[in-house]
């Protein structure tokens, strides 16, 4: 409720022009945060889609149109895809092993057992850390001759140690690990959330009719969880696929291009090729997919309900 | 009555707690160890506990050597200025999305809220054109706008869903007393939307704390960098020095995991509340 709103002893349409003056006047509260917003928000935007029609090299400003030339050099860039690749693997891990490992453990953690709110505790601290230290932490662990290594050779298994990093078959899964490592926590805090909103009763109903622990499990609470699971889901496939701070820290995309992910040849293409018109077509093309993906799996949610 | 399944079930339930539980901390422990050991015992002690027992020397390399001191001064300066200015812009502007009458009022939020929605990976390319354009390019400045900006839209959308939820009742008896609109927020809806407020500093000081992408297309001068970039300095094309690296990063790591545990409830509830938004 607004202050002119209020009875006046003034006449009525000074009132109503004080109104509309108050209407506008208002608009500073805003000012400061919306200025901002234009300015690094909305206006960056703008620039992608206008930078990456051109051939925009980030320092000469006498750049061209060059239509979508850059669009078509992107969709038949082999590299890009492969990059992608990478991305959908992350994605594709994280769902299966982090987020399973996420959901156990949540209904672990919901068991009325005793501690359970120091293991919530405890299972969030990987995921406030920064994904650069997880990722020279990891690094650390993974070096030929780090704990990893020195550890299997120690119980004799000698013959799987590996230059987990260095090597093509191993760096891509050695930094998933890490990132599902950080990522287990974030899904699990949601996941108990949900597992904390269904209610107890049904539970003790399903237990007198005689339902084993594995039944409810599959019964009542993964059905009551689709909505919590399609939000993590959805948070788990972009944090996958714009993956960088670890690939960063532990591999530079490598060796070769094995570990190469979009975000870091976005990077690269903008700031060791000097290509910014190309390296906005990827990210305005990157950026259209994630937003068909979550468009994709709310419309599957909500077609379930 | 237990029977034996439930006794079964607890005993993996517990297992499984405990094995996460070793698995979440030890990469943390290890970081820890090898920070407190020397350089020629860190590839051959394999054991948690150093040869030299609390020998500091790699924080104090780090610190000094390392540059430490001026990252950590740079980061804490950072998240101080990015999170007083989230604070006061998204209070005032979610104030007065919710609660006055105000012109292109819902045009003004959803644009803040679409940003949420579509997610651009490689903004951060045109922010830095847009940054060096404006001749902000390696300052601080230059660093600190962008992230207030980034902040924004989640840190409206808390405070929007708080103001939304109270009642009027003591904002009509202060317009009835004659306080003016910006009286009510300042003494009224702030120290009422403390929990809010809270929520919104835990969330963007650890963004801010953990920034890194920006940070790297931005600066090219150490002594503006924070503790984020601040690492690559002891990681080097052939050879890293980790027991330098696993100080720093100790660093870092202890003031975050050490409010954290003071202050957990609000922050779990701040990161889920960032990680919804929408």
């Amino acid at each position: 409720m607004d202050a002119s709103s209020l009875p006046s002893t003034k006449g009525k349409s000074y009132g109503n022009r004080k109104k509309i003056i108050m209407r506008y006047f208002n608009l500073a509260y805003v000012l400061p945060a919306l200025l901002l917003f234009i300015l690094f928000s909305l206006l960056p935007i703008i620039r992608t889609v206008q930078y990456s029609f051109t051939n925009f090299n980030g320092v000469n400003s006498n750049y061209q149109f060059v239509g979508f030339k850059n669009y078509a050099a992107a969709i038949t860039d082999t590299r890009w895809w492969e990059a992608v690749g990478n991305g959908v693997i992350f994605a594709l891990l994280s769902l299966v092993f982090m987020n399973t490992i996420a959901l156990l453990l949540s209904v672990a953690a919901n068991s009325n057992i005793r501690g359970g709110k120091f293991y919530r505790v405890v299972f969030y601290i990987p995921p406030i850390l920064s994904g650069i230290v997880v990722g020279y932490i990891w690094k650390w662990i993974y070096e030929p001759k780090g704990l990893l290594n020195g550890v299997l050779r120690d119980i004799g298994l000698d013959q799987f140690t590996h230059v987990w990093l260095g090597s093509i078959d191993t760096a891509l899964y050695a930094v998933a690990v890490s990132s599902m490592w950080q990522g287990v926590g974030g899904s699990f805090i949601l996941f108990l959330a949900g597992l904390q909103g269904i209610p107890k009763d049904l539970y003790e109903a399903a237990s007198i009719d005689g339902a084993s622990r594995s039944q409810q499990l599959r019964y009542i609470t993964i059905p009551s969880l689709r909505k919590v699971y399609t939000l993590v889901n959805i948070l788990t496939i972009l944090g996958a696929l714009g993956i960088f701070n670890h690939v960063y820290a532990m591999t530079m995309g490598g060796p070769g291009y094995a570990t190469e992910v979009p975000a870091l040849r976005i990077y690269r293409e903008a700031f060791t090729n000097s290509n910014f018109g190309m390296a906005n077509a990827f990210s305005l093309i990157f950026g259209i997919m994630l937003f068909i993906l979550s468009l994709i799996q709310l419309k599957l949610s909500q077609k379930k309900d | 009555m237990q029977s034996k399944g439930t006794y079964l079930f607890k005993g993996i339930t517990h297992l499984s707690l405990i094995v996460w539980t070793v698995i979440s901390i030890f990469p943390l422990v290890w970081m820890v160890s090898t920070s407190l050991k020397q350089r020629n015992e860190i590839f051959t002690n394999r054991s948690l506990i150093p040869n030299n027992a609390f020998n500091l020397e790699n924080y104090k390399d780090a610190w000094f050597q390392g540059n430490f001191n001026v990252y950590t001064f740079n980061s804490v300066l950072y998240s101080v200025i990015v999170v007083v200015c989230v604070v006061l812009f998204a209070s005032l502007a979610s104030y007065a999305i919710a609660r006055l009458d105000m012109a292109v009022k819902k045009v003004i939020f959803l644009g803040f809220m679409a940003t949420l929605m579509i997610p651009i990976p490689g903004a951060f390319i045109s922010i830095y054109l847009v940054v060096s354009n404006l001749g902000l390019a390696n300052t601080r400045i230059g660093y600190i706008l962008p992230l207030i900006a980034a902040a924004l839209p989640v840190s409206i959308f808390i405070l929007k869903t708080f103001f939304d939820e109270m009642s009027r009742e003591l904002e009509e008896a202060a317009i009835i007393d004659g306080a003016t609109s910006f009286q009510i927020y300042y003494r009224l809806m702030l120290p009422i939307a403390r929990p809010a407020l809270a929520t919104i500093v835990i969330l963007n000081t650890l963004s801010v704390w953990n920034e890194f992408m920006l940070a790297l297309v931005l600066f090219s001068e150490n002594r503006l960098m924070p503790i984020q970039m601040g690492l690559s300095v002891f990681v080097g094309q052939y050879t890293t020095q980790y027991e330098l690296l696993m100080a720093a990063s100790t660093i870092m790591v202890l003031p975050v995991v050490l409010v954290y545990i003071a202050m957990q409830k609000q922050f779990i509830q701040g990161i889920t509340s960032g990680a919804i938004k929408g």
